[in-house]
């Protein structure tokens, strides 16, 4: 199938493309890598009159560092964020869950920006930027931006804090420079969205967790932080009795979804499983 | 209709499009390009699969006005000169298809995939081409085809002494080059 028919307009700068967004109201859809927003089109799940791709605006592509914080413009690609050594070194946890998603092609394509704004619950970007307490800069009418924190952004399912009219141009990692991380990914099939999905970064001291950070995908309609667990992980040592008894809790309030591939208790038993697991190899042990 | 200009298998091209046009219809249905093929309706199964500016991407998951500006080649712009590219050759020898249609994906992903890393494991062939989708042959003679072609790489690099820097051949990657000495 292909697309019913839309205008094309592919602004060069952040202005332009939220004055065009302005100009043409809820008739106007943001193209990014085009990687979910191509497959919807094209089964017509969508058909919005004009398409504004963000593909031309070089102000939104790149990882620069600012103090304290890498910044990641929206539409740096899944391919430059494995490739930049700044995410390896400060936030590898993005790292390890991005080298997670689909596939090779879909990762040449596929921007960070267009996979957060999207907010698909089994997607593998949410649980690690909110693990790592990511803040989210958009713009907005006017050229006005603010700032919205990452316990703040995942609003539900495919919903988020970036609304009619405006673009998320930057996320804001604070540096974890030095802490050890895993993203651990269950999935029945090869380039597939996650069944459940387990990020952690731990920071190890003396042989101990000294702090650790967990979030969840696809327990619940946006990914989640597991804060409990996390400092239930703090002081214990790094060994498999330890954590498992740390992360036995890890399910308590989630509604993972019922569907194919298993039920919301199965999710519910994966997580615990899976947080072990993530926890143990992000330590190191 | 949008006016675009893009570069395919080293020919200039310069067509008006209807912007919903997949990059896939504009190869095939405007520029005859049928070499590469369309194989699903999801994205799912990578016999599609182009390059782009050197790397690669699925064509039906991209619109022709996207590629507006860029380098495209397709499995039709890999043989240089009558002569095939050793991964076409390899999967002949290797007996890496049966039917054939997720070929010209598989070819074009296995050249990404060695661009990388020009001696994988038989481990990294296989993630490496997880986006690439074959009903028939099982994937063992596909992987057989991409190890031959990674050894011949080697040995033709080592012999000729062209490798770049880090011992990369540079056989093999003749048609990334060219993309990208003008990307
Ligand atoms: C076969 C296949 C397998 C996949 N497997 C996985 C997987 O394993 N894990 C996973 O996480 N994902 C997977 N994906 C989805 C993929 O990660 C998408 O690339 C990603 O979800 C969207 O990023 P994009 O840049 O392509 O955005 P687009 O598809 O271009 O846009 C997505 C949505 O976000 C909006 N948008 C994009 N950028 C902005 C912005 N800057 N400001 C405001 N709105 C914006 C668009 O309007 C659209 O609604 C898969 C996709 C396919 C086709
Ligand atoms: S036709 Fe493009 S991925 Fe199947
Ligand atoms: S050879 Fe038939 S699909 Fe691969």
């Amino acid at each position: 199938m292909i697309p019913a028919t839309f205008d094309y307009l592919a602004p060069t700068s952040v202005a332009d493309a939220i004055a065009a967004l302005e100009e043409h109201g809820d008739e106007a859809k943001v193209l990014a890598g085009g990687q979910s927003l191509l497959p919807i089109l094209r089964m017509r799940l969508n058909a919005p009159g004009v398409v504004i791709d963000l593909g031309k605006i070089s102000e939104l592509q790149g990882v620069t560092e600012d103090g304290d914080d890498l910044v990641i413009g929206a539409m740096t690609t899944y391919f430059d964020v494995l490739a930049s050594d700044a995410v390896s070194t400060h936030a590898a946890l993005l790292n390890k869950a991005i080298a997670t998603v689909a596939d090779p092609q879909i990762r040449h394509r596929g921007t960070i920006g267009g996979a957060l704004v999207h907010a698909d619950p089994a997607g593998d970007v949410g649980a690690p930027a909110l693990a790592l307490g990511a803040s989210f800069v958009i713009a907005g009418p006017g050229g006005a931006t603010r700032t919205v924190a990452a316990d703040d952004f995942f609003e539900d399912l495919f919903q988020t804090a970036v609304g009619e009219g405006e673009l998320l141009t930057q996320i804001r990692v604070p540096k974890h420079t030095g802490w050890g991380a895993h993203y651990e990914k269950f999935v029945r099939v090869s380039h597939q969205w996650s069944i459940v999905g387990i990020a952690a970064t731990v920071r190890s001291e003396g042989g101990a967790i000294a702090e650790a950070r967990v979030g969840l995908t696809n327990m619940g309609s946006t990914p989640l932080r597991a804060k409990a667990v996390e400092e239930a992980l703090v002081g214990q040592p790094a060994t498999d009795e330890a954590v498992r008894a740390a992360v036995a809790q890890v399910a308590d309030g989630t509604n993972p979804p019922s569907d194919l591939n298993g039920d919301s208790d199965y999710r519910k038993h994966l997580a615990t499983v899976l947080t072990r697991r993530a926890v143990l190899a992000a330590a190191g042990a | 209709m949008t006016r675009i200009t893009v570069n395919v298998d080293g020919t200039k091209y310069s067509d008006e499009v209807e912007p919903r046009t997949l990059l896939v219809q504009y190869l095939r249905e405007s520029l005859g390009k049928t070499g590469t093929v369309i194989g699903c309706d999801t994205s799912n199964c990578g016999a599609c699969t182009v390059h782009l500016d050197g790397t690669s991407v699925k064509s039906c998951n991209m619109l022709a006005v996207q590629a507006d500006g860029h380098e495209v080649t397709t499995i039709e712009g890999l043989a240089k000169n009558g002569e095939l590219h050793p991964l076409q050759t390899a999967f002949h020898e290797c007996h890496a298809l049966q039917c054939g249609y997720c070929t010209p994906g598989m070819i074009m992903q296995s050249c990404d995939l060695l661009k990388n890393n020009p001696d994988p494991s038989e481990q990294e062939i296989r993630e490496g081409l997880e986006g690439n989708l074959c009903r028939c042959t099982g994937y063992q003679n596909i992987v057989k085809a991409v190890q031959q072609a990674a050894r011949q790489g080697k040995e033709s690099g080592q012999q000729s002494g062209q490798g770049d820097a880090d011992g990369n051949p540079v056989d093999l990657n003749e048609a990334e080059q060219t993309v990208g000495a003008t990307s």
